[in-house]
């Protein structure tokens, strides 16, 4: 399917979808509320049928926190991103996605263990990396740590 | 004559227990933990603990201008150094829209399949290790030597080569590089079948591994695994073949898929491949064109504020590189989508139910690299 006509149909599909311009990727913003509804909907769609999640992460923009997911079709080849938003930056929450693709349960805990983004009905959520000690999420921009980090 | 006494079986309640194969174990090939939960040798759940390696490369990313971030991606899958190299150069190149010129792309391509190949070597002898078969790890380490000795000569090092970098290469070829890579082909050739009569021909190998760690094709997709694991259950994944970068579009290789999915399926992905690499080689290494090993780069890289990802072919799958720019010299945010964590987590869907025995090959038959796993 072409960009043009794949952009269409995520419109139609999932209204709320807010286009982001100028990416590599076709990108959209999608309500964190109402995230694995939609991307139930990605998936299950026989036009679409967004069946490999092949990156998973999050990223910490200056005033909110975003989990990015890459997603593309092995039976049509198409691909797109779908960004989760939340600005809250004490007890960030998104749904886990999952029971929809498998993958995503290592790769959510990576999320949360370096960023610290909570994902509901994950079937494990703790830390993956560090140990569960640990204090603070050191991917978030505001992390010091005097101890482990040096600054050349 | 004495009267024979039975006695009557005593019932053992049966009962879950753990174990830990880990940090230190033979077969985890790194400091990897698996907590096992067996029942009697069943294995009942494994949970993978990770970490005792993690570095935070990502983090340090932040920190690093480009060119100097890619000396950490060898760190990561120390086996395919190259090709980790190579992911950062293309999205580097692909971000400041420079062409490379085409005796870069050919020492490149001819470089990274060298890579597979003795990457595979590698996990070839490990893995006949794993199932007890020493002399497979003395014939995989002899032959890769030859492999590591074309490198030493023309990138300087043996392991961690960071020898390209953007724009090109660090310096250029070696006036004898043809030959030995000619020389070695020609060597691996024979030695190949060795390997063949060992233990793809070997009747104990093949029941040993035969239906153990099964993976269809639609898990491959939704757990993402890729590389010749994911092949092996007929996931089409190659990115050489769906995005191809460097020369590969213009060589002629076979993407090898089967669609067993089991753990000898997986070994035989990888034979095949080292096939594959050896073929795309030979079509390489008379016509490298002559020219620049460089092009002339600022002496400060910018990438344009931005989001990029790139994605090459590694040993063991896909390897993504996910950056946001925001203009600086240094990357705002690095994600490395690395092909052994993400095995990784099919580990405990595809060794549940079989013996603990069996987990020892199909841990092995996954290629994992512990650093990548961790980063």
């Amino acid at each position: 399917m072409d960009i043009d006509k794949l952009k269409e149909k995520v419109i139609a599909l999932v209204p709320e979808a807010e286009l982001e311009e100028n990416k590599q990727f076709l990108t959209f913003y999608i309500p964190a509320a109402k995230a694995h509804e939609f991307a139930l909907r990605l998936r299950n769609d026989e036009d679409l049928a967004f069946d490999y999640l092949f990156c998973l992460t999050g990223v910490d923009m200056p005033k909110f926190l975003t989990v990015v997911y890459h997603l593309t079709s092995t039976r049509h080849d198409h691909s797109i991103v779908i960004k989760v938003k939340t600005e809250n930056r004490e007890t960030p929450v998104v749904d886990t996605v999952c029971d929809i693709w498998r993958t995503a349960e290592f790769l959510e805990r990576e999320v949360y263990d370096l960023l610290g983004i909570r994902f509901s009905n994950h079937p494990d959520m703790r830390r993956i990396f560090l140990d569960e000690s640990w204090v603070g999420y050191p991917l978030r921009k505001d992390y010091t740590d005097e101890v482990n980090i040096i600054e050349l | 004559m004495k009267e024979v006494i039975h006695t009557p079986v005593q019932h053992v309640e049966e009962e879950e227990y753990n174990i830990n194969m880990g940090p230190q174990h033979p077969s985890t090939h790194g400091v990897l933990r698996l907590l096992v939960t067996l029942q009697g040798e069943i294995v009942a759940k494994l949970q993978p603990h990770c970490g005792y390696i993690h570095r935070g490369i990502e983090k340090m990313c932040e920190k690093d201008t480009y060119p100097q971030l890619i000396h950490l991606t060898d760190r990561m899958d120390y086996l395919s150094a190259h090709i980790n190299n190579h992911a950062i150069c293309l999205l580097v190149e692909d971000a400041l829209q420079i062409e490379v010129p085409e005796r870069v792309k050919y020492i490149r391509t001819i470089i990274d399949e060298l890579t597979r190949i003795q990457s595979h070597q590698l996990w070839w002898s490990s893995f006949g290790m794993d199932l007890g078969g020493l002399t497979c790890f003395f014939y995989g380490l002899r032959d890769r030597e030859k492999i590591l000795d074309i490198f030493e000569e023309s990138c300087g090092s043996r392991l961690l080569h960071s020898y390209y970098t953007p724009g090109g290469l660090m310096w250029d070829i070696h006036p004898n590089f043809q030959k030995s890579v000619k020389d070695f082909i020609k060597y691996f050739r024979k030695k190949i079948k060795d390997y063949e009569r060992i233990l793809s021909g070997n009747v104990i190998f093949r029941e040993r591994s035969r239906g153990i760690g099964v993976l269809t094709k639609e898990d491959a997709i939704s757990y993402g695994i890729t590389g010749p694991s994911g092949r092996a259950s007929g996931f089409s994944c190659d990115v050489r073949k769906h995005y191809p970068y460097a020369m590969y579009d213009k060589v002629q290789f076979k993407e090898v898929l089967h669609t067993e999915g089991d753990t000898l399926q997986r070994y035989l992905a990888r034979m095949e491949e080292m096939y594959e690499s050896m073929k795309i080689i030979e079509q390489l290494i008379d016509n490298i064109p002559e020219g620049d090993h460089q092009v002339k780069m600022k002496a400060v890289l910018k990438l344009p504020a931005g989001e990029y990802y790139q994605r090459v072919e590694s040993a063991r799958g896909h390897l993504g590189v996910y950056c946001i720019s925001d203009g600086n010299k240094t990357p705002y945010r690095m994600k490395f989508r690395s092909p052994s964590f993400v095995n990784l987590s099919v580990l405990d869907h595809i060794s549940r139910n079989t013996k603990i025995a069996d987990l020892v090959a199909i841990g092995a038959s996954l290629d994992l690299v512990i650093p990548d796993i961790d980063r």
